[in-house]
């Protein structure tokens, strides 16, 4: 015990430690929950193609029903929340939340699953029709 | 499932007018060559997690004894959003660095638009793993050299050679701490990208 402070856990009489979380692991110890918990152990959805990290994540009109805030796991509640604000990537999504991307991509199945979002597939640069577009991106990194 | 592109304008969708257009590019380098800077010199950048399953060589390392069911492991990698109009989102993926991640970069590579290969000349061997990824599957890259603080300035033609690249790979110098330096290097990489396309579109074409 070369730090009592941090190892042990707070005296149920006496006053609080600083922290208020007297937690004998830190950032450090990873995610205490294992990450597909939140899945049910599931680690895709059937029949479903890998989303591409930057394929976006759209809300259908039917998302914005109060109710689903109160049926829904709060992973999947923060999920479409972020989406009615704007259109998300997948990274994105699994950034906002701290999530694993294989961990997100589940919840992303369920939502899409119950018709609340549609997944758009990135266009790969081979299928660009013609240069333009890369000319905007040129154009928008140098304005930037 | 439907998965296919909906409008780019999407007027009848109420929720989400816009709809943009995603695009990557991939940040590639050995360890500790600064990466990290440069994603967030020219972007808001957020450690992205991934949890994967442990390849074979991996579990073959790591020693599981006592922790039977440990199948998956986490790695991090940076990531940065630059949005470049409403409807134009371009992200940019660090690769992680150690070599038994290679296999994530396989789904980081796909569809991407190109990628930087960072090179520190005083450990240029580190580059060479990325530089043979990015050859091998003719994904568009450039060699961007990072200028660190003190470190030898070995002109433009030593690294080529020294790298042994094909003469239409760009090699750029530049400071990824600094934001003009690496809307550059980026530039640089849509630009090649470019050029390469035309060209292969000429070939095809004369064929």
């Amino acid at each position: 015990m070369s730090d009592p402070g941090q190892d042990r856990p707070a005296d149920p009489r006496g006053t609080p430690p600083d922290t208020g979380h007297p937690h004998w692991f830190d950032d450090d110890a990873g995610p205490v929950v294992r990450p597909y918990a939140m899945t049910r152990g599931r680690t895709s959805h059937a029949g479903q193609h890998r989303l591409d990290l930057i394929a976006l994540v759209v809300a259908e009109a039917a998302a914005d029903d109060p109710v689903w805030d109160l049926t829904l796991s709060p992973e999947h509640a923060h999920i479409l929340g972020l989406c009615r604000e704007r259109p998300q990537s997948v990274a994105e999504l699994a950034a906002d939340l701290d999530l694993a991307i294989g961990v997100v991509r589940v919840l992303i199945g369920d939502l899409v699953q119950d018709e609340l979002v549609h997944v758009t597939r990135p266009v790969p640069p081979a299928e660009l029709p013609d240069e333009s577009i890369l000319r905007e991106v040129i154009d928008g990194l140098r304005a930037l | 499932m439907a998965f296919g592109r909906s409008s780019r304008t999407g007027a009848m969708h109420a929720v989400s007018p816009v709809e943009p257009l995603t695009l990557k590019i991939l940040v590639a380098g050995g360890f500790g060559v600064g990466k990290t800077t440069l994603v967030s010199a020219v972007s808001e950048i957020r450690p992205l997690r991934t949890e994967e399953r442990l390849s074979e060589p991996g579990a073959a390392v790591d020693d599981t004894d006592g922790v039977e069911g440990k199948s998956t492991t986490t790695v991090a990698m940076d990531f940065g959003r630059i949005t470049l109009r409403e409807d134009l989102v371009l992200y940019l993926f660090g690769t992680p660095g150690q070599d038994r991640f290679w296999f994530l970069w396989d789904e980081l590579a796909q569809g991407s638009l190109g990628s930087v290969v960072l090179a520190d000349t005083r450990r240029l061997a580190d580059c060479f793993a990325a530089i043979d990824y990015f050859e091998r599957r003719g994904i568009p890259f450039v060699v961007a050299v990072n200028c660190f603080d003190g470190a030898e300035r070995h002109p433009v033609v030593t690294v080529r050679e020294a790298l042994d690249l094909d003469p239409e790979v760009p090699v750029l110098l530049c400071d990824a701490r600094d934001r003009e330096s690496v809307k550059d290097v980026l530039v640089g990489v849509v630009e090649h990208a470019m050029s390469l396309a035309r060209a292969r579109r000429a070939m095809s074409a004369g064929a």
